[in-house]
């Protein structure tokens, strides 16, 4: 049964295979165009978000400033204040998509997101109880992250028994979701409005006072962890065929499991922790990468991380120039990406 | 779909609809009792509170009403509004919940998935921004409207396209109409702190101060519209096998989803309008209520307006007890009361997520 389901996928149009002395792997070569035109896509973005602000900068004075050949204040404005942000919502818009991606993956449900299982809300209820009460403002992201990963900690021991099922998983983290985010709304109505107003800013999520430490961060972490999201995807789809086909094709179901559990929250607990909860691009942005790539493989992960980072860089850059007032860029994600999205959807509604 | 096929989900149909004729009197027996105990927790709604009352005091607000005694007036005044509003509207949310989960086909599914609780808390956000409105009875109308409005967007989108509307793209709209409305919501939040100050209050959802007149008005579309899907479970067995299955079986599916859906929008709407957006009871209760007695929709929705009331009202009381002499928002207490049970239930056995 198995291998009539395997034979026919390795003749598709477009799939090469690389081989090497060391592995091979199946590449499909149409979403990697797409990957790369997004990316330049990407490039460009990026490069005109950098001219954009109080103080506008043409865009070949940007590339001088970012091969350190331009003035000393534009390379200041560009190097110290516009990059650093620019590279944050490239990497958690990325980070964000391919979480997103493997727990819709995982759990084979169309409407879960990393913030449905609960790992979201656990890193918000310490930011929040953090900023009513008054802590260090400079490790906000610890607690952040600490939230998220005690809470992803959580859910995976509430949900073992004898093994993980998605299912129950997904119940557990309702459950215990529902309960951090009640504790959040109990301290956004026990607290003065002063002290809650920043905490409700903060759960919008935005990309205000990014640095190159928060760069370093994400890139040591997204660097890390997408690689292995992309390599989990082949296990992935093995796992899409059930249980009892994964077990049969000779995969540690339980090790295979932990490994995108982790890899998922990880990248969510990384890009909640510097940004906030930004709703949105981890529950759209791979929905968009299948109905526009086809269904989820390595290359489509990769197209997802692309698109997000994409998308997220674009949401910014309205949230922050393009409107009347700058809004946080949490608000602007599903503003900007609604309309894109429901064209996805008039137009692609056979692939769903 | 084959004929073998077709007579194959014929025959499962049946096999589950007799299975569970064989539990009959059991289950019979459990919806009573279900009904003892909503009896029970009304009148401990009664009877707890920033001050005790006895039950007889209680019993003579409803029945034998004197306005001279204090303790009466506070049951009738105070007590008896909110109790009847937790009632309703858990019975609501989570019969709801259950339609929505059956018509989507989806156990992630929330009754407030088609954009209406997100209209709802939009409409009033602009409400308050616009017009500075403060108290939660002047609230009712612009919800329902902005509930309604909403939705309608939601299965305009979702039907456009070819194919027309189905479970999955009609989910997905109502995600992004409620993700889009959200982020306005925010922004006029932020943009003005004042708005801020006076919505935080209902949007955490609650059943204090509210009259019960404005209740009696919305009851029509809560409790009438909860009473129709009550008596749709046969149909939602049968919508729940499927597509092509249930079309073998000569059901119109298009039309049934949207009857059931607008039900949906209409109960829902009334729901958030009189007490604010209350989550998990209508996510929660259906998971809660199968993992207890199965899959079989006939009895699921009158267990999961029983459930759902027992629910939201036990969350009330606990939120007048943990705080004493302050409350607790029962939306807040929701969640508290009530994940403890679904992770149980979830460890317990094999759910059907």
């Amino acid at each position: 049964m198995q291998e009539a389901n395997m034979q026919p996928v390795m003749r598709k149009p477009g799939q090469r295979m690389i081989r090497t002395r060391f592995f091979s792997a199946r590449v499909n070569v149409h979403v990697l165009i797409f990957a790369v035109i997004t990316l330049a896509v990407l490039a460009i973005l990026a490069t005109w978000a950098m001219t954009l602000g109080s103080y506008r900068i043409p865009f070949a004075d940007v590339g001088r400033a970012l091969i350190g050949d331009g003035s000393p204040d534009q390379e200041f404005i560009v190097r110290t204040l516009r990059l650093p942000r620019v590279i944050s919502a490239i990497f958690i818009g990325a980070a964000l998509a391919m979480s997103g991606a493997i727990f819709q993956g995982l759990v084979r449900n169309a409407l879960v997101s990393p913030d449905i299982i609960g790992i979201e809300t656990g890193a918000t209820l310490l930011a929040v109880f953090w900023i009513v009460t008054g802590q260090s403002s400079a490790l906000l992201p610890l607690a952040a992250f600490f939230g998220a990963i005690i809470t992803a900690v959580i859910i995976y021991l509430l949900s073992w028994k004898g093994g993980i099922s998605p299912n129950r998983m997904i119940l557990v983290g309702i459950g215990i979701g529902a309960t951090l985010s009640a504790l959040t709304t109990f301290l956004t109505v026990r607290y003065p409005i002063e002290l809650v107003r920043p905490a409700v800013v903060w759960q919008m999520g935005s990309l205000y006072g990014s640095n190159w430490n928060e760069v370093k961060i994400l890139a040591i972490s997204v660097s890390l962890l997408a690689p292995a999201a992309i390599i989990l995807t082949w296990p992935l789809r093995t796992m899409q065929l059930g249980d009892d086909v994964t077990r049969g094709l000779g995969l540690s179901l339980e090790r295979t499991r932990l490994g995108l559990i982790a890899v998922g929250c990880g990248l969510c607990a990384v890009a909640t922790a510097m940004a906030g909860p930004i709703g949105f691009v981890a529950l759209m942005v791979p929905h968009a990468a299948r109905m526009i790539a086809g269904p989820l493989s390595g290359s489509v992960m990769l197209f997802s991380a692309v698109l997000g980072g994409c998308f997220l860089l674009m949401a910014d850059i309205v949230g922050q120039h393009l409107l009347p007032v700058p809004l946080p860029t949490g608000v602007v994600t599903a503003a900007v990406g609604a309309p894109y999205f429901l064209f996805l959807l008039y137009r692609f509604n056979t692939r769903m | 779909m084959t004929a073998s096929e077709t007579a194959q989900a014929i025959q499962a149909t049946r096999n589950r609809e007799r299975q569970s004729g064989a539990g009959l009197a059991v289950r019979g027996v459990g919806l009573i009792a279900g009904l003892v105990a909503v009896a029970a927790i009304a009148i401990v709604s009664l009877r707890i509170g920033s001050i005790e009352i006895s039950t007889g005091d209680a019993w003579a607000a409803l029945f034998n009403y004197d306005s001279d005694v204090y303790n009466q007036t506070v049951v009738r005044t105070l007590r008896l509004p909110r109790t009847i509003i937790a009632l309703g509207v858990g019975a609501a949310l989570a019969t709801a919940g259950a339609t929505m989960q059956a018509v989507t086909r989806n156990p992630l599914a929330d009754p407030s998935i088609l954009g209406v609780s997100s209209g709802a808390t939009f409409a009033i956000v602009m409400a308050t921004f616009y017009l500075r409105l403060s108290a939660p009875s002047q609230y009712v109308w612009f919800a329902f409207a902005g509930a309604l409005l909403a939705s309608l967007l939601v299965f305009a989108i979702g039907s456009a396209g070819r194919g027309g509307p189905s479970p999955i793209k009609l989910a997905l709209a109502g995600v992004v109409i409620s993700a889009l409305l959200g982020s306005w919501t925010s922004a006029l939040l932020l943009l003005d702190e004042n708005t801020l100050d006076t919505v935080r209050f209902w949007l955490a959802g609650s059943v204090v101060g509210r009259s019960l007149d404005t209740f009696w008005t919305l009851s029509p579309f809560l409790l009438g519209g909860t009473l129709a899907m009550i008596f749709l479970g046969h149909q939602l067995n049968v919508l729940n096998l499927g597509e092509e299955s249930a079309r073998a079986l000569g059901m119109n599916t298009g039309r049934m989803r949207l009857i059931c859906s607008l039900l949906v929008v209409i109960v829902v709407g009334a729901a958030v309008s009189a007490a604010g957006p209350i989550a998990f009871v209508g996510l929660a209760t259906p998971h809660i209520v199968r993992a207890v007695i199965g899959p079989d929709y006939r009895w699921v929705l009158p267990y999961s307006a029983i459930t759902g009331a027992i629910l939201l009202t036990a969350a009330d009381v606990a939120g007048r007890i943990v705080a004493r002499p302050a409350e607790i928002q029962v939306g807040i207490m929701t969640a508290v009361v009530g994940a403890p049970f679904l992770i149980y239930l979830a460890r317990q056995r094999t759910v059907e997520a």
